[in-house]
């Protein structure tokens, strides 16, 4: 383990993942900050020049701008709401004794596993469609009006989704974590005259809560990238009422042509994603060491 | 043959000295136990010896042949890990197996060695499970036939017995030592367990921090301890110690007594004390003996003795079975 | 451990779990349902009982061409797989069993990598791919999913690394092994449980990628997300048909999914949770 010409080859099997890594993370990033600070628009592709922080500032100035950043923000505030709490409700649930137990587990995971452009469809047109989903159909026997969701409540129709896709994963950690609480600490705890509340809010809470801050923060990285079930269901309107900032970047880049914008945008984007993946990185980090 | 020497050979990782230069020689047939607390550097010192960690300096000698820069395998040793380290996707047979394969022995040759070592450790039955069907005990038979197979110079143990319960150990105890006087093969074995050390070992060797204290035969390291270090590690119970007024008179700085030399009486003697806790063995009882200037005494008596707490007992060492260290707790002799 | 359990604690929780479990797989089913019935069927209102036709599975064959993008779905995270896996194998590998002072701050750089959001680098790999003439090319799109999930994959095979004792590898040595035999009779008998389960989440995670499948591609190299979302385009309600292509899409990373749960918490969350 510890003679020379080991510790050469293993330099020599870690260097193309680091080269490539090392590639991949440099040059497309240094690429976007260069254009975010160029006038740069696909469909004038001979003219460009530099911009200074023209494209921060066009960015900063569009409504647009302010209007996906908090709906980024309510989107992934809201799914991680909903799949926190959900999980650890269905985690607790599937965690007793119960018949089929295995096959509770594989029905809440599976939406996990579909893919987002499929998930959006299905709940477009199957579950929330104004006039043949199944929520209007629910409506109409309980004697109610149908909303029309995506037109109504976009952006909650879209957590919805997400969340819908994400439960299972919030589910399955927090299950794995649930199930390796020792055995012996909750016949310990019984022992000492705990009962179910007082075991959930000393035992179980603390110890859930490792993995509950690793599932807000692996949600929180994928989140803030939701794309595909917005390009799906509402391609980000009406208006702007469901476009988020990935969105957004998106429309500036690929169909406003514009690079320059989209780079700006871009780099804002990487700022955020950075402040969460300094908590994220930490609690993984911490995790290294022992 | 299996004479191993260590020159000077020294080991640090990065910064930290783990063992400074030690001499030791180790004859051809000899059971050599390396004993000494936790951290101390036992199994850094036997890996030196297998190959597994490279010396920082100094040499080692294999039947007079420098192995020092050497591959484990070229070295001609086998070892025995604490874990086992038996290969988990193989049988117990195909475990065994392994070393001659990597040998590229026939496989006729194979067969009957294994076949012949499965016998020695009553493995026979067991040669087609694989090791997570098998007991420690028997997993460990496994890592021993595995060894042997190899017929190897030296057999290295690295605390081969510490993850099996108390009476296991004393079978594989006897096991081991067994298949010594078979084999006559020098045999190096790590334990932190002094037991271990003074019923298995014909040489032991007692480190302490790197140091080697003292080597010696398990009666010399018992009847003359060098220091203060190995007086208080060999024997169980341990050592008595006192210093001060009561060892000024023997004209030493401490002196020791062990429990099994002090005499005890109802009526008169040395030391004045009171019993504490006295834990009747059966065979033995070990009084825990409270004395003023001395602090707890620890005695040895018969199984018989009708002592109990609180009661005044006058204590009384073997003259001739007394300990002397100057202040650097080297023995006076 | 083992207690009685009331059995009346056991129904409730049973009924209860049962409930909750179906609402939540209700989406699937329901289209797995409407994918055997007939148009207009699909938009008669609720209704769990189909009349049990393949029309929409035929249909999808012959007017949309199911079988290109199921076959790109196939090349793309298969081979992206095996892409990442050839290297990340090495590099897992020599992190695990010669890990040095900076083993552990390479680790968190390469998680780091994963961290980038994919639309802050949308213009630049789009004009890169643009150039290179790799834009619907089923090579550039495989290289970009294996190195979305190259972190993801190093990592996990770290874990599973780790966990092989470093003992068994020295008594390998002991026994004479040289560093191939080591490789060969020891290191990857144990290792290939823990390489086929970071296949098997690797594959789950590229066949849904959902951002660059759709940017990089429109026919030639368009896997099954884009074909899919091919369907949003509001020509007319088609629910039987769309049903269809998406149980396709979906059945067979669902089976393999179920055989993945365990990997998938210890993949997703680094090793933070296992
Ligand atoms: N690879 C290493 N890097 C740094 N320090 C090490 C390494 N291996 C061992 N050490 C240090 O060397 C010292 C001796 O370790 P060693 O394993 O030889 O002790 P030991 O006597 O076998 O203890 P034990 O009875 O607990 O097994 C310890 O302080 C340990 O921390
Ligand atoms: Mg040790």
């Amino acid at each position: 383990m510890a003679t020379q010409n080991t510790r050469a080859l293993a330099r020599l099997m870690l260097a193309p993942s680091v080269g490539l890594l090392l590639i991949w993370m440099i040059v497309p990033l240094a690429m976007t900050l260069y254009f975010s600070f160029q006038n740069y628009n696909l469909l004038n592709p001979t003219n460009v020049s530099f911009a200074g922080l023209f494209n921060y500032q066009y960015f900063y100035s569009d409504p647009a701008f302010f209007q996906s950043i908090w709906n980024t923000m309510l989107l992934v505030g809201g799914v991680l709401l909903i799949t926190v709490v959900g999980g650890v409700a269905l985690a607790l649930l599937i965690d007793q004794p119960m018949w089929g137990q295995g096959i509770v587990r594989i029905l809440v995971i599976s939406p996990f596993f579909v893919m987002p452009p499929v998930a959006a469809l299905v709940w477009k047109n199957m579950i929330m469609h104004p006039g043949y989903g199944v929520f209007a159909d629910i409506s109409r026997f309980l004697g109610l009006q149908p909303i029309d969701w995506f037109s109504q409540w976009p952006l909650f129709s879209i957590v919805i989704i997400v969340a819908w896709q994400w439960l299972p994963f919030a589910t399955l950690i927090l299950l794995t974590a649930l199930q390796s609480l020792d055995g012996e600490q909750k016949e310990a705890a019984e022992m000492d005259g705990a009962n179910f509340l007082n075991r959930f809010i000393y035992l179980t809470v603390p110890h859930l809560a490792r993995s509950i801050t690793v599932v807000i923060l692996i949600q929180t990285i994928f989140l803030l990238g939701v794309y595909a079930e917005i390009l799906v269901t509402t391609n980000g309107g009406p208006g702007y009422a469901s476009t988020n900032l990935p969105f957004l970047i998106y429309r500036t880049a690929l169909l406003g042509y514009d690079v320059g914008g989209a780079s700006a945008g871009g780099i804002i984007a990487v700022i955020l994603a950075n402040i969460v993946a300094f908590f994220l990185m930490r609690a993984v980090g911490k995790n290294l060491d022992k | 043959m299996g004479n191993i020497t260590l020159k000077k050979v020294n080991k640090s990782f990065g910064e930290t000295q783990v063992i400074p230069a030690i001499d030791l020689t180790i004859e051809d047939g000899e059971f050599v136990v390396f004993v000494g607390p936790s951290g101390c550097g036992k199994s850094t010192l036997l890996r030196l010896i297998a190959g597994l960690e490279d010396t920082t300096s100094g040499t080692i000698e294999i039947d007079g042949r420098d192995v020092t820069g050497e591959a484990p395998a070229k070295r001609g040793l086998a070892m025995v890990f604490q874990s086992y380290a038996l290969y988990p996707h193989m049988t117990v047979r195909n475990n065994i197996a392994f070393p001659l394969k990597m040998a590229k022995l026939d496989a006729a040759l194979i067969d009957k060695k294994v076949t012949d070592a499965a016998r020695v450790l009553n493995l026979t039955s067991y040669l087609d499970r694989r090791p997570g069907q098998l007991s420690g005990g028997q997993r460990q038979r496994v890592a021993i036939g595995r060894a042997i197979v190899r017929e190897p110079s030296a057999f290295l143990f690295d605390e081969p017995l510490s993850n099996l319960d108390a009476s296991l150990r004393g079978t594989m105890r006897l096991e081991i030592s067994e298949l010594h006087q078979q084999l006559k093969t020098t045999m190096v074995y790590v334990t932190h367990d002094q037991v271990e050390a003074m019923t298995m070992a014909d040489k032991i060797v007692v480190l302490n921090a790197g140091n080697i204290e003292q080597v010696g035969s398990p009666l010399e390291l018992y009847n003359k301890p060098d220091n203060l270090f190995v007086a208080g590690f060999i024997g169980s119970p341990r050592m008595n110690f006192a210093t001060g007024a009561v060892s000024a008179p023997f004209n030493a700085h401490t002196i020791g007594f062990r429990p099994e030399h002090t005499r005890l009486s109802g009526e008169s003697g040395s030391w004045k004390g009171t019993v504490g806790v006295a834990e009747h063995l059966g065979s033995d009882t070990f009084l825990h003996v409270h004395v003023d200037g001395i602090g707890m005494v620890t005695v040895r008596t018969s199984g018989d003795v009708a002592v109990h707490h609180g009661d005044t007992v006058f204590l009384t060492p073997d003259a001739d079975r007394i300990h002397r260290f100057d202040a650097k707790g080297l023995a006076i002799r | 451990m083992a207690r009685a359990v009331s059995t009346r604690r056991t129904v409730f929780f049973t009924v209860a779990a049962w409930i909750v479990a179906l609402i939540i797989f209700f989406p699937i089913l329901y289209t797995i349902i409407t994918s055997f019935k007939s148009e207009t069927e699909a938009i008669q209102g609720f209704n769990i009982i189909p009349s049990g036709t393949f029309q929409s599975y035929i249909d999808v064959q012959t007017q949309k061409d199911y079988f290109k993008p199921f076959m790109n779905s196939v090349f793309l995270s298969v081979g992206s797989t095996f892409l990442a896996l050839l290297i990340s194998v090495p590099a897992a590998w020599s992190m695990a069993f010669s890990p040095t002072k900076r083993t552990k701050d390479i680790l968190m750089w390469m998680l780091s990598t994963k961290m980038m959001p994919a639309v802050a680098v949308l213009m630049p790999i789009y004009l890169i791919f643009r150039d290179f003439g790799l834009l619907d090319s089923r090579i550039g799109l495989m290289f970009m999913l294996m190195m979305i999930n190259l972190p993801i994959v190093i990592w996990m095979l770290y874990t599973y690394f780790r966990e092989i004792p470093g003992e068994i590898l020295e008594a390998a040595r002991m026994d004479g092994a040289s560093m191939w035999g080591e490789i060969w009779y020891v290191l990857t008998p144990m290792a290939v449980p823990g390489i086929a389960s970071t296949m098997l989440l690797n594959i789950i995670l590229a066949w849904n990628e959902a951002f660059w499948t759709l940017r990089l591609t429109t026919t030639d190299a368009a896997p099954l997300t884009a074909f899919i979302a091919s369907f949003s385009s509001p020509q007319g309600l088609f629910w039987a048909k769309l049903s269809a292509a998406s149980t396709l899409a979906i059945a067979p990373i669902l089976i393999m999914g179920w055989f993945s749960q365990k990997q998938l918490v210890r993949g997703l969350t680094f090793g933070a949770v296992k």
